[in-house]
């Protein structure tokens, strides 16, 4: 039966299997609460009547995510705001700390890429901050900047510009002589060389540059939420663990992976638009 | 004497041997090249053929001596110095067209988009590139075609001195035969000035008005200028059978398989070395024989 399908129709067969199973094995794994008759008098006593937090099935999960996603900017208060709303938030930092490091790593990286004595000179800084994680940087962001909100977006500034300076620097100092050469040969000068012959050439390892660190700034920002707090997706996960409400948390971490999902294809497209064949 | 339109003037290249010496490929080498000449320089790996084509081209730079073009010094890259590389040095991520319209672009850079175009269509089409073809991005092109596109390119932007470094050095023989007719017939209806490189010594023969031979490096020099006595237009399977293909082509064997090697690592002391000027016709009636005995092993400067 299986023989007709393309590896493609076999594969998503594969995956709808393997949700349901995995769906029905959770839904079967969660026991149920017993009705308060069922339950003795010392269990009454000792307050099992009383509704217990616990690990919620799938299908309340489901039910969550459909009263969330039919209704997902709604605003209802400080702590009482949409999904769409609070990953709009989380977006809106990401994107700014992500442009902001764009803008410094890919000129940087050129130049490090560029120049022997650039990059040397570079180098043990970039050694020994890269490996800092960005949350650690969270307290004096706080002290200097005095607002929590830019402390985020400066968190996932440091996070995404460690794998765009690198990949750029990378991409740019591996761009076959050859290439260069015809430039040479064709007059043009350093900016119309960079922008003509060494941008689209470099522009594949600086793309891929940029999606790790669009993933990793997905990563910190759920982080950096938890700890500055107000809005973001980050902050309602921690916010609903408060609230001991783990349906809406599981929906979150869901959310959490789609939205990451999404930014890493528009990166996968944009990759697949600078590729070139040798 | 008036100065060739392009001056080799006691060219020296010397590179640190790593033993804290030096290591010299060629010293004072001296030639000259006439406008609208096609000279092939033939030599084996190491004596500085590359060399000299990247210090013609303005890619590297000699240790002393000078080049000039046209009286002036040549100092840089220039679009004045068309080059034709070995691996053609295609941008893979744009068109054939669009490779070639670089280069238009480069060299006019007022011209319309429109004019861009049609020169370049103009010029792939004489190196048999038609139609879809010129769209596709060099990875889908053979290696024969990428070649074309790659001469194309150069000659699109008509500069002063074309320099072809073994351009069908990576490719099969059939096209490679096919690739050497193609250029001889873009190059004939032009006034282009033509230095190349090349391994083949029947693909210098098909080419060249004159090829330049080099010794064995180190101390390699440009030993002779051999004039080649076949009258254009040239075919590959005419130029057989004209008298003296086999004598000429006899000399530059014997030369490279025996004397290259008898004449290599001698130093100029201070002298420029200057090739020594060979002419092989068995169609005139005085046979030039004493010509083709071997030169004297230190060319004197006229």
């Amino acid at each position: 039966m299986l023989g007709n399908l393309s590896i493609n129709q076999r594969a998503a067969v594969l995956s709808v299997v393997m949700l349901v199973v995995g769906l029905l094995i959770w839904e079967a794994a969660i026991p149920a609460q017993k009705a308060a008759e069922e339950l003795t008098e010392y269990e009454r006593l000792t307050g099992g009547g009383a509704p217990k937090a616990g690990v919620p099935p799938p299908s309340q999960v489901i039910a969550k995510a459909w009263e969330q996603l039919s209704n997902p900017f709604y605003d209802a208060g400080p702590n009482d705001k949409g999904i769409g709303i609070q990953i709009g938030y989380s977006i809106y930092r990401v994107l700014t700390g992500y442009l902001m490091a764009a803008m410094v790593a890919i000129p940087l990286g050129f130049l490090i890429g560029m120049s022997q004595v650039a990059y040397k000179a570079f180098n043990p800084f970039i050694q020994v901050l890269r490996p800092i994680s960005p949350l650690a940087w969270m307290p004096l962001a706080l002290f200097i900047i005095q607002d929590s909100e830019a402390s985020a977006i400066f968190v996932i500034f440091v996070c995404s510009i460690w794998p765009m300076l690198l990949n750029t620097a990378f991409g740019v100092a591996g761009v076959r002589q050859d290439w260069v050469n015809v430039a040479r040969t064709h007059e043009l000068g350093p900016i119309k060389t960079a922008f003509t012959v060494i941008l689209p050439a470099a522009a594949p390892t600086i793309v891929t540059g940029m999606r790790i660190s669009i993933g990793i700034a997905w990563l910190v920002i759920v982080a950096a939420e938890m700890l500055v707090g107000g809005t973001g997706i980050g902050y309602y996960v921690w916010n609903e663990w408060n609230n001991l409400d783990l349906t809406s948390v599981i929906f979150s971490i869901l959310m959490i992976g789609v939205v990451g999902m999404l930014l890493d294809s528009a990166f996968g497209v944009l990759q697949r638009a600078v590729a070139y064949a040798e | 004497m008036p100065k060739p339109f392009l001056s080799i003037e006691r060219l020296t290249q010397q590179y640190p041997d790593g033993q804290g010496g030096t290591l010299t490929v060629f010293e004072n080498a001296s030639f000259g090249i006439e406008k609208g000449e096609f000279v092939c320089i033939l030599g084996h790996s190491g004596c500085g053929k590359s060399t000299i084509m990247n210090i013609l081209a303005g890619l590297a730079e000699p240790t002393s001596g000078v080049v000039k073009m046209d009286g002036f010094e040549v100092s840089g890259p220039s679009l004045d110095r068309g080059v034709v590389f070995q691996n053609y040095s295609l941008l893979p991520w744009l068109s054939a067209l669009k490779n070639v319209t670089f280069g238009i672009k480069a060299r006019y850079p007022d011209w319309s988009a429109d004019k861009v175009e049609a020169h370049a269509r103009d010029f792939l089409a004489k190196v048999g590139l038609e139609g879809d073809v010129v769209h596709r991005k060099p990875s889908q092109l053979s290696g024969g075609m990428r070649q074309r596109v790659s001469i194309a390119r150069a000659f699109a932007n008509q500069p002063k001195l074309l320099l072809l470094d073994e351009p069908f050095g990576a490719l099969d023989a059939l096209t490679r035969g096919t690739i050497q007719e193609e250029l001889l017939k873009i190059w004939s209806g032009t006034e282009q000035t033509v230095f190349m490189i090349t391994h083949d010594i029947d693909e210098a023969i098909l080419l060249a008005d004159r090829i330049l031979l080099m010794t064995n490096g180190p101390f390699a020099r440009v030993a002779e200028s051999v004039e080649i006595t076949i009258p254009r237009p040239r075919s590959r399977t005419e130029i057989v059978e004209h008298p003296n293909y086999y004598a000429i082509r006899n000399h530059l064997v014997q030369f490279l398989g025996q004397r290259s090697k008898e004449l290599a690592g001698q130093q100029s002391g201070d002298a420029e070395q200057s090739p020594d000027n060979v002419r092989i016709d068995m169609t005139s009636a005085e046979k030039v024989e004493e010509d083709i005995a071997p030169p004297p092993l230190r060319a004197v400067n006229d």
